[in-house]
């Protein structure tokens, strides 16, 4: 196993400014889709960076949210829903405290996939889709991860796993509280 | 830059591995950005296209056309809109692959360096690199190089002292296969739903926002540096065969050594699996290989002396795609690894047209009921059908019939191992399940 730590602040962090769930949206997520607004030809282009936005901030994207964002917008609210549940990184519904994407694509298979995809549903009691109940873990499949040379591989959050093998896996997930 | 003639490394030649990337001092201490700084004081637009057509550059996201003919298409000139758009295709999902991965974590600059050039070529005036959000360390990386290149004055207003100007986004998407398709990417950067557009209009004539646009893959515009520095003769003596420069080939499965190189354009099969990847893993035969992602047709052991090519794997039957190839072993059951390859296909499908949105998922089933032992012989003629109703001219866009080229061949090479799987009710391999 090894493991490549991306240097960003992590994407899924607790919500600042905003209330989880708040129907309008906080003056730092405006700040920052004004901004996007300002580089595309009209508001709705942006759509797609304002549920980002949104996301990073509030960890998921709630009903009050999409509303919020379609309000800003001048979009209805289905809309922009069409678009937030036509990608698979959007999230429609509440995640845990870590997201962890397990690819599950060809390489991933041959090197063993399904063997540590039983094996973590064994660790956390869940299955993809999933969040455990203590709110720690939600486990997605995801496609090629883009190390196929290293298969079988996983991430989670922002950080990806190589070469990862079943027994390795109480040690990598000790890292996330 | 001058070795051997066809032992050169371009692309990946300073390329430290381990996970470290070359910072903006390093890049020029290698020459980087004397191609842009060469171009920008002594070549016209029309003559860096005519630069690129001369070094018969084909496109490296899969589908291998002319680069230059690509750029030759969009609107030139006083009469041409002033908006255009040039965007780099970092969407890389295709099963298998990792190829851009290296380029974009290895050597960011060189990607922007060649950007910039094309840009200038098409006289675009903005710019995209589409990234995929997995890809998190290239996303830091590009982020601190895109800021270095602005702070250089390689980006933004008069860029090297010239004339010419050009603003350089970031852009990182939300996760769907569909979204690398040119036109699909380009519903996503304006903030839709990532289905493909219906050709004509072509993007180099209404693209991005209804503006002229150009989408090139990572590795194709991480040659243009090159190809300005060194010349079009020597970037078409760096392959062996009738497809100029080098490639980036990779190998994954149950090889010894599964990794990625560098190589001259037309490598042999044999060349990669056996050299490069070290060979079969002890205990393993090699059965299958898919030579350019998940949407390519199989090859066996016999076609080992094929050389990788665009010409060449398409007279074997399949397709380069995107030079990296996934080696299928004597343990891994084909049904279970087609079916793989569906449900992949069927849950990336954009829906937007029904061959393809009930068609993969239809496929999907019958191979999982084959693979669980529930088959009927009826069953390969389904599946039979499904290739013809679903191949090129049915559907959208090529998603569908990149589906059907796996199973298609596993229906040719594999066919016994689907009728035992019928007859004897049940896998016969040991790691069946999922
Ligand atoms: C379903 C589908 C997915 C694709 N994904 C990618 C991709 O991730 N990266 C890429 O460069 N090209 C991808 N392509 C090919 C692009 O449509 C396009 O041909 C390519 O980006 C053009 O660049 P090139 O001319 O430099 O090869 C995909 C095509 C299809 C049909
Ligand atoms: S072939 Fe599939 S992916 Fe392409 S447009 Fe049709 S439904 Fe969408
Ligand atoms: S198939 Fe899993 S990383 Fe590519």
């Amino acid at each position: 196993m090894s493991q490549n730590k991306a240097d960003t602040n992590a994407s899924i962090q607790q919500p600042s400014s905003a209330k989880p769930g708040g129907t309008e949206l906080s003056v730092a997520e405006r700040a920052l889709i004004d901004h996007e607004i300002s580089l595309v030809p009209y508001r709705k282009a942006a759509v797609i960076e304002a549920l980002k936005i949104v996301q990073q901030n509030r960890r998921w994207v709630s009903d009050e949210s999409l509303d919020a964002i379609a309000r800003y917008l001048d979009m209805n609210a289905a809309e922009v829903d069409s678009v937030a549940t036509f990608y698979n990184l959007i999230f429609r519904r509440p995640v845990g405290r870590h997201v962890m994407l397990l690819c599950d694509s060809v390489s991933c298979y041959i090197m063993g996939c399904t063997e540590l995809y039983r094996s973590l549903q064994q660790r956390l009691g869940i299955e993809f889709g999933h969040t455990t109940s203590d709110n720690r873990f939600t486990l997605l499949p995801n496609c090629c991860l883009g190390c196929c040379d290293h298969a079988p591989a996983l991430m989670i959050d922002d950080d990806l796993y190589r070469d990862v093998k079943p027994m390795e896996l109480e040690g990598i997930l000790k890292h996330y509280e | 830059m001058n070795s051997q003639a066809g032992m050169e490394t371009p692309l990946t030649q300073y390329i430290k591995g381990n996970g470290a990337s070359l910072g903006l001092k390093e890049y020029e201490a290698i020459g980087g950005y004397t191609a842009l700084k060469k171009v920008l004081q002594s070549m016209t637009p029309a003559e860096l296209q005519q630069l690129v057509m001369d070094s018969k550059l084909k496109g490296r996201g899969g589908a291998g056309f002319s680069t230059g003919t690509k750029w030759s298409l969009v609107p030139m000139g006083p009469e041409a809109p002033k908006r255009k758009y040039l965007i780099a295709n970092a969407d890389e999902m295709e099963p298998g692959t990792f190829k851009d991965r290296l380029l974009l974590e290895g050597n960011p600059h060189q990607l922007i360096e060649g950007m910039i050039l094309a840009a200038y070529a098409i006289q675009a005036d903005i710019s995209y690199i589409f990234l995929r959000w997995a890809y998190r360390s290239a996303a830091v990386l590009l982020k601190k190089c895109l800021e270095e290149a602005y702070a250089a004055g390689y980006l933004g207003q008069h860029i090297a002292g010239s004339d010419y100007k050009l603003e350089l986004y970031l852009h990182t998407g939300v996760g769907r296969y569909i979204c690398g398709e040119e036109t699909a990417l380009l519903n996503a950067l304006e903030g839709k739903r990532a289905t493909p557009r219906a050709k004509p209009p072509f993007p180099q004539i209404s693209g991005l926002f209804g503006k002229p646009t150009i989408v090139n893959n990572v590795e194709t515009l991480s040659c243009i540096p090159h190809i300005v520095n060194n010349g079009a003769t020597w970037f078409r003596n760096l392959s062996s065969s009738e497809d100029s420069g080098t490639k980036i080939y990779g190998v994954s499965g149950k090889v010894r050594n599964p990794g990625a190189w560098e190589l001259p354009m037309g490598t042999t099969i044999r060349e990669l699996l056996e050299e490069h990847a070290g060979g079969m893993l002890p205990g393993y035969q090699l059965k299958g290989i898919l030579p350019g992602g998940a949407s390519t047709d199989f090859l066996t052991g016999d076609h080992l002396d094929i050389k990788m090519d665009f010409a060449a794997v398409a007279a074997a039957g399949s397709r380069l795609g995107t030079g990296t190839m996934i080696v299928m072993d004597d343990k891994t059951c084909p049904v279970g690894m087609v079916h793989n390859l569906q449900h992949f296909f069927a849950q990336e499908s954009c829906g937007w047209c029904t061959p393809c949105r009930e068609g993969i998922p239809w496929v999907e089933k019958i191979l999982w009921s084959i693979e669980q032992g529930a088959g009927r012989k009826e069953d390969l003629e389904l599946l039979d059908m499904h290739t013809k109703f679903l191949g090129p001219g049915n559907t959208f866009c090529a998603l569908a019939p990149g589906a059907m080229e796996p199973l298609q061949s596993a229906l040719k090479y594999f066919r016994p191992e689907f009728e035992k799987h019928i007859e004897q009710k049940k896998c016969p391999y040991a790691n069946h399940t999922h």
